[in-house]
């Protein structure tokens, strides 16, 4: 399972930071969310990868110190997640304006010369 | 202590949380009463921020041991619940953040706060963000008030828009989101090896690390740095700086020329509660990267034509500066180091206001003040209904200044004082105390070559400086054709004296200033007191 769920961080980071790169305001604005995937499952492995533990306590009340999945990256990700979403959205706000502003999707406004 | 003062802690987040929230109820066209909210919000963070101060020196010895106050949100002790902790650095930065907010806040009702939407809400969180930022004593709430601070800095730069200012901006969210993502990168890998998030039980169980464990917190930390690093403009992850801080109104970068300092401080926070045992966060990396930041620095204001670039460039050479010093050596430097950084916040926030002034001189003339740039486009490019607004923001409202060029010509002589560091003004204490710091490094130790690379660098901006300030000044006051005496008002020009002012007085006060410099850098070569005071009642055993 580690394998797999590492493989899958990899080729998002990958893909996220080679869009990142790109000139085009849209490209780079999926590579960040791609990122953004990438650090979210990341931070959810950082908690050990574990299969069938409840969060502390399990549906029968009872607490095992020895079986439980680790609650504290969970919630790390839902907050990293609100962020990064709220971001996102503004940058594509951001987005839109420069496309109205300058009339190109280029990062910088303008078209390079070349 | 009083019930009730022992939540005074918290109150310097609190406060300007609930004046953005309150504000946020009233429609844009109402000023008086937002203005007023705004108003007591920075007034209640400079009062709470003072007492703050006041509690962590030795005149009340009574009140937090070691002069370390703790706070646990919501009564949850630390390691497990979050915590906040107000050390002397802490407080410091604070009344340092409320002082540079007060005037900016004037100066921005003169003009700016009327070129979009709610400025004054996005202001005070930004506020809050960096008042969090510098309580808070673990890292993932460092992470979401930076988070804060971030995404009210974007609407910020964002404000009055126009082409420059967006396209500025996609490139400042893109490059910070970028950081944030190392940031979550970072504390991702240090939780994973050491299973807390609290700083102070983080740097008590650092030492304990057996080997590859050790490897992966350390790069956790390194990571963590980059992304502080970002923050704190250091060469090569700056490049962002100049252009956003040209293009973004000259009362917003007043308040941005604090926010770089938020990764200085956090790099400060995080590498004295380790030691400076990890790459970036001291020693030589930190140093050279800083040495290289410094010559970036001057590079740029050699270059800059525009008084707001100099500034700009102003503001990646004082970081640089701070970095450095604290990369040669934490002992001795970091006490000039924070008496450097309180006058050069204040002097940058001065000299970001004063160019909005000065541009006018040129600029104001008919044909360009109705350019496009100049005028809001918000409501147009997002076809908003707001009401026409009964003051525009060009109308000539408050009462003007008597003899406007010789106040500016003044003002303008201050900050290029200020800022380069020559005497007899703050920066020059400042300046001097940090060659003095490098002096005795050099006679102390044997790393001869560090020291004086940075005395001759520090020397050298300095130089650069005055070269750009009284080349720029000529220009601007000696030069006989296109020039036109701005209307200056009482509230435009009262901030930047204020803030001149304010830097005299700490020149004039030098000597208990540095005293408690000396006591804060002293407490920060001290983790162990930091470790006590957070976990002073922490059970033992925690997992």
């Amino acid at each position: 399972m580690e394998i797999v769920y590492a493989l899958v961080i990899g080729v998002l980071v990958a893909s996220g930071t080679w869009l990142l790169l790109r000139a085009r305001t849209f490209q780079v604005l999926m590579g960040l969310s791609l990122l953004s995937y990438a650090v979210n499952l990341f931070i959810f492995a950082a908690g050990r990868l574990m299969i069938d533990r409840p969060p502390i306590i399990g549906a029968d009340g009872t607490a095992d110190p020895a079986r439980f999945a680790d609650p504290v990256p969970q919630s790390l990700v839902l907050t990293a997640i609100v962020i990064g979403f709220a971001t996102t959205a503004l940058s594509l706000v951001v987005l839109l304006a420069l496309r109205g502003l300058s009339g190109t999707d280029h990062v910088d406004g303008q078209e390079s010369d070349t | 202590m009083s019930p009730w003062l022992q939540h005074l802690p918290v109150l310097p987040i609190l406060i300007p949380l609930a004046a953005a929230a309150i504000i946020l109820l009233f429609a844009e066209s109402q000023r008086t009463l937002p203005l007023v909210i705004a108003f007591g919000s920075s007034l209640g963070q400079l009062l709470a921020a003072t007492t703050l101060l006041y509690f962590t020196t030795d005149a009340v010895p009574h009140v937090w041991a070691e002069g370390i106050g703790t706070y646990t949100i919501g009564g949850w002790r630390a390691p497990f619940g979050i915590v906040l902790v107000v050390d002397r650095l802490s407080a410091l930065m604070l009344v340092l953040n409320a002082l540079l907010a007060l005037p900016v806040l004037v100066y921005s009702i003169a003009r700016s706060d009327r070129l979009g939407v709610y400025y004054h809400p996005l202001l005070q969180l930004l506020l809050m963000g960096l008042n969090g930022a510098f309580l808070t004593g673990d890292v993932f709430n460092l992470f979401v008030f930076f988070e804060i601070l971030l995404a009210a800095s974007y609407a910020l730069l964002l404000h009055g828009a126009g082409t420059q200012r967006v396209r500025t901006a996609l490139h400042f969210i893109v490059i910070n989101l970028c950081a944030s993502f190392a940031f979550l990168i970072g504390v991702a890998m240090i939780y994973s090896i050491l299973g807390t998030l609290n700083m102070a039980d983080m740097a008590a169980r650092w030492p304990s690390l057996q080997n590859g464990d050790r490897g992966i917190a350390d790069a956790g930390a390194a990571i963590l740095a980059i992304a502080f690093l970002v923050k704190a403009a250091s060469w090569p992850l700056n490049f962002w700086l100049p252009g956003a801080y040209t293009a973004a109104l000259p009362s917003v970068t007043a308040v941005f020329s604090i926010t770089t300092k938020v990764g200085v401080y956090a790099i400060l926070r995080l590498g004295s509660l380790l030691e400076y045992s990890v790459a970036p966060l001291g020693g030589t990396w930190l140093f050279y990267g800083a040495i290289a930041t410094m010559v970036f620095g001057i590079a740029g204001i050699l270059a800059s034509r525009q008084l707001q670039r100099v500034a700009a460039f102003n503001v990646i050479l004082s970081s640089g500066t701070m970095l450095a010093a604290i990369g040669l050596a934490p002992g001795t430097m970091i006490a000039p180091a924070l008496f450097y950084l309180l006058g050069s916040v204040l002097a940058s926030g001065a000299l970001f206001m004063l160019t909005g002034m000065t541009e006018r001189m040129r600029t104001m003339t008919p044909e360009t003040a109705n350019s496009p740039s100049a005028q809001p486009v918000t409501y147009s490019a997002f076809r908003v209904g707001e009401p026409p607004d009964p003051h525009p923001p060009d109308a000539e409202v408050g009462v003007a200044i008597p003899s406007a060029m010789a106040f500016l010509g003044l003002a303008f002589v201050g900050c290029a004082l200020l800022v380069t560091g020559m005497p007899p003004l703050a920066g020059f204490v400042g300046k001097l105390a940090l060659l003095s710091g490098a002096f005795a490094t050099l006679s102390r130790s044997g790393d001869t070559f560090r020291a004086w690379l940075l005395i001759g660098v520090l020397l050298a901006g300095g130089f650069a400086g005055l070269l750009a300030m009284s080349r720029i000044g000529m220009r601007l006051f000696w030069s006989v054709t296109g020039r036109a005496t701005p209307r200056l008002r009482v509230i435009e020009a009262g901030p930047v004296a204020f803030l001149i002012l304010l830097c005299i007085g700490l020149t004039a006060a030098a000597g208990p200033v540095m005293k408690y410099v000396d006591s804060a850098a002293q407490l920060l070569s001290d983790p162990q007191a930091y470790i006590r005071a957070v976990l002073a009642d922490a059970p033992e055993g925690a997992p």
